[in-house]
């Protein structure tokens, strides 16, 4: 093996999915001792590529080169013996069991237990002292933070002796501090002498840590450049193929009268577990009020009980003036009736039905209504007719009403469920994780939308677990960590790192007055 | 008879009874921790019961029955394994097919086989399980209380009893001590971190069946050639499925689930020995109220009192890789 010969080389890799051409003629040279960021859409055919290097799938055709010797990988054994690792973006581990059986899973060397864990026990105190990437190895796996669970991974990896290791979406679970953590980790590894390569869709992370950068659009490889040479417009245009904006514009807001008032709200779920503690929240006509936080801290209670999908423990809720709380009325059904809306933050669990067509999702939760019935029948003409009319407004693609949801991808989808819940005029809209798995081009449109409704004078509530996107979105951001609300502060004065703080429950000094844990 | 003396008795039946639920329970779990619900528990015992007596009858040899006992589950097994691991079937009509296949085709190959109403031959001699009597058991007897238990409850057992025992530590161990029980619990919990670890999950969870099908095997021959003496039809009423519900009342772990099935075997022998003994104030109960005692205990601690159970985690779900 030369110096000379890159780390990781493919040629012409060609992958198809039935109809689908999810990678095609991909060629990329990956450099020894470089972080190679792959950027790209949902859906550009990022993570098929790397589960090709990883042998999850085998390629239709094309070659696959490690330090430039052709490399036949048939299945991950195949790929581990090659030297390469990967953080999968969904860990692959078991949470029931330690650290230490997580990591020699695979390679336990001999039929008893004994030999291989002890062994290991003294291997991985070595690696954690070069890597600085301390982990108790005797926690169990399922009681870590994300962030300490994708350190286990980055140890497997390299306890399997990966010299290439490949990261998907690695900060989509982590604070902006953990997200720090892990770069300076990637940095060490650089040190090192591994190559690292970088699969996301934040180009902030590209242009902050990789030296080389190459991105996908539509199952090609469009560019290869230095990350020194570019920029994140530049990157943004070559991923969507056009110019976006990549902050929303907006005029300041204008926030009326009070529209959903709510006082010592608190939930404990059925396992005695306080989910929510003591919120305290205005949200006013006229203005988005983001929630910030790590996923996990209460926000997605919160949204199910504003949605009336659970009842609170204790505490009131008042929309326009009326209780809600201990009222018959405060169902999900009847919420929407009196123009409360909810778009959920999953969409395939509460949002869509994904075997039902377009047209049927386009209906569900408002099917009682007398345009949609005729008789003991559902009206499908109407309902079609309804479902263009959202395809056209929102830009769905494809524009077929009668595809089943499971076949639009996940920014389309988003879209349909946008539609459905911001056609029917809400006073009061709660959104839930807006643009999650939605791609560069429909989170413009998503965002361009909310907007509007805002100047329009609706009340907007926004649950997302992207900071960015709070802090562009929001006019005042409320910052949720283990079931209460740590601080609420405007848009236009907080700065990342003071809400990744707040993510990890330091709570602001300035905005005490108002916290309320 | 002095209450000492009935007790061990009841518990000499308990071990007599618990041994098949014994070795169909830990069956089940190398099935169910490899994340394949097993449900045909019942079928393959029923096989096996009808292929032991039959070869056992056939070859005048319990251990060469005892051996197409176990390959007859073992094939059964594979068939499921074929069903649900190869071809993504589900998992529990799989099960269910194979118990109505084995209560419908072991009485009609009995019957065309040895023309005894859908009976085997009568087992005798070394067709089929002898009781072991252990070194001293009976000068033993006369000591109090120990000599009586060594003599009464500890020995004199067929080798299948010692067996089910003894299959406990072993099943512990291979679960929790080697490189195949770490897979085996890892695959149940998450298959897609095994096939990263470069591991086969299809062969992983054959392998796991191969090892239910052979404890199934024993559990089904010790019920015709140990136990009884032939294959009568249906003659697991329902074991398999007790079994299955010790497995889950024991929370998938081997020694918890040793103890759910002594529990649900010591209420078996009690209603045995109730059945047409007068008790005060209610009388004599009648019998099948009696017989019906265990079922009606396993559905009140499965619904009550064992908490909530966590099964494996990917338990049911076919793997299939995500695109």
């Amino acid at each position: 093996m030369s110096e000379q010969s890159p780390a990781l080389e493919l040629r012409r890799i060609n992958k198809s999915f039935g109809p689908v051409h999810a990678n095609k003629d991909i060629s990329l040279s990956v450099d020894r001792g470089t972080i190679h960021g792959i950027v790209g859409e949902n859906g550009a055919g990022k993570s098929t590529l790397m589960s090709i290097v990883y042998g999850f799938y085998q390629a239709d055709s094309g070659d696959i080169l490690v330090n430039g010797k052709t490399c036949r990988i048939e299945n991950p054994q195949s790929s581990i013996e090659a030297g390469i690792g990967m953080v999968h973006q969904h860990f692959m581990l078991v949470d029931t069991f330690t650290v230490l059986e997580n990591i020699i899973l695979g390679i336990e060397g001999g039929y008893r237990l004994k030999e291989g864990l002890s062994a290991a026990r003294k291997e991985l105190v070595r690696l954690e002292k070069e890597y600085a990437l301390e982990v108790d190895v005797d926690a169990i796996v399922g009681d870590l933070p994300v962030g300490l669970r994708q350190r286990v991974e980055i140890l497997k990896a390299l306890y399997r002796g990966a010299e290439i290791l490949i990261l998907d979406e690695p900060t989509g679970v982590l604070t902006p501090q953990e997200a720090d953590h892990l770069f300076r980790i990637l940095d060490t590894l650089r040190e090192q002498g591994k190559t690292v390569i970088l699969i996301t869709h934040k180009l902030r992370e590209i242009m902050a840590i990789t030296d080389n950068v190459s991105v996908m659009r539509r199952g090609e490889m469009v560019a290869h450049v230095r990350t020194g040479d570019t920029s994140q417009a530049a990157l943004a245009e070559l991923m969507v193929g056009r110019s976006v904006l990549l902050h929303v514009e907006k005029e300041t807001a204008a926030p009326k009268e009070t529209l959903l008032a709510i006082r010592n709200l608190n939930y404990v779920d059925i396992d005695s577990v306080p989910r929510l503690k003591n919120i305290n929240l205005d949200l006013r006509a006229g203005e988005i009020l983001g929630i910030a936080g790590v996923s996990g801290n209460g926000q997605s209670e919160l949204l199910e009980v504003l949605g009336g999908m659970l009842a609170p423990t204790s505490g009131s809720i008042k929309f326009k003036g009326q209780e809600l709380v201990g009222n018959k009325t405060f169902t999900a059904r009847n919420l929407r009736k009196i123009g409360l809306g909810h778009v959920p933050e999953d969409r395939h669990r509460s949002g869509l039905v994904l075997p039902f067509s377009a047209n049927e999702c386009s209906i569900l939760g408002y099917h009682d209504k007398p345009e949609y019935n005729r008789g003991l029948q559902l009206d499908r003409n109407s309902m079609v007719e309804t479902c263009n009319t959202y395809i056209e407004k929102y830009d769905v693609r494809p524009p077929d009403p009668y595809l089943k949801a499971s076949g639009f991808s996940g920014g389309n989808q988003q879209k349909l469920v946008l539609a459905r819940e911001m056609e029917q005029n809400p006073d009061v809209l709660l959104v839930g994780q807006p643009t999650r798995g939605v791609d560069i081009g429909a989170i413009e449109f998503i965002h361009k939308q909310l907007i509007k409704m805002r100047d329009a004078g609706k009340a907007i509530l926004v649950v997302s677990v992207e900071i960015e996107e709070v802090m562009s979105l929001a006019d005042r951001i409320a910052v949720m960590f283990d079931g209460g609300i740590v601080g609420e502060l405007p848009a236009a004065e907080a700065t990342e790192t003071q809400l990744g703080l707040m993510m990890t429950g330091v709570r602001e000094p300035k905005s005490d007055a108002k916290a309320t844990i | 008879m002095e209450t000492f003396q009935i007790i061990i008795l009841l518990l000499d039946a308990t071990f007599r009874i618990a041994t098949p639920l014994i070795l169909a329970a830990l069956a089940g779990m190398f099935s169910e921790r490899a994340g394949v619900v097993d449900i045909g528990l019942e079928g393959k015992m029923l096989g096996a019961a009808f292929a032991a007596a039959a070869v056992a009858a056939v070859s005048g040899s319990a251990w060469v029955g005892l051996g197409a006992g176990i390959l007859t589950s073992i094939a059964l097994s594979m068939l499921h394994a074929y069903a649900c691991v190869t071809h993504k079937g589900n998992q529990v009509v799989s099960g269910m097919a194979i118990n109505i296949v084995v209560a419908g085709l072991s009485p009609t190959l009995a019957y065309a086989w040895f023309s005894m109403g859908g009976q085997t031959p009568p087992l005798g001699g070394d067709a089929r399980f002898k009781s072991i009597v252990l070194p001293y058991a009976e000068t033993a007897r006369d000591v109090p209380v120990i000599g009586y238990i060594y003599a009464e409850l500890i020995s004199n057992h067929n080798i299948i009893v010692y067996m089910a025992i003894a299959a406990v530590p072993i099943c512990a161990w291979i679960l929790y001590k080697t490189r195949f029980g770490l897979r085996v619990r890892a695959v149940g919990e998450n298959p897609h971190a095994v096939d990263t670890a470069g591991i086969s999950v299809d062969w992983l969870r054959y392998k796991a069946l191969i090892m239910t099908g052979f404890l199934c095997g024993i559990s089904g021959s010790y019920l015709s050639t140990a136990h009884g003496a032939g294959f009568i039809r249906d003659m697991t009423a329902g074991k398999g499925y007790l079994a299955l519900a010790a497995l889950i009342f024991g929370k998938w772990r081997p020694v918890p689930t040793l103890f759910a099935c002594l529990l649900f075997a010591f209420t078996d022998a009690v209603q045995a020995r109730l059945q047409g003994v007068e008790l005060p104030i209610v009388g004599v109960i009648p019998v099948q109220f009696i017989q019906a005692l265990p079922y009606i205990l396993t559905v009140l601690l499965l619904a009550g009192f064992v908490g909530k159970a966590q099964p494996p985690k990917s338990i049911g779900e076919p793997y299939i890789k995500e695109r």
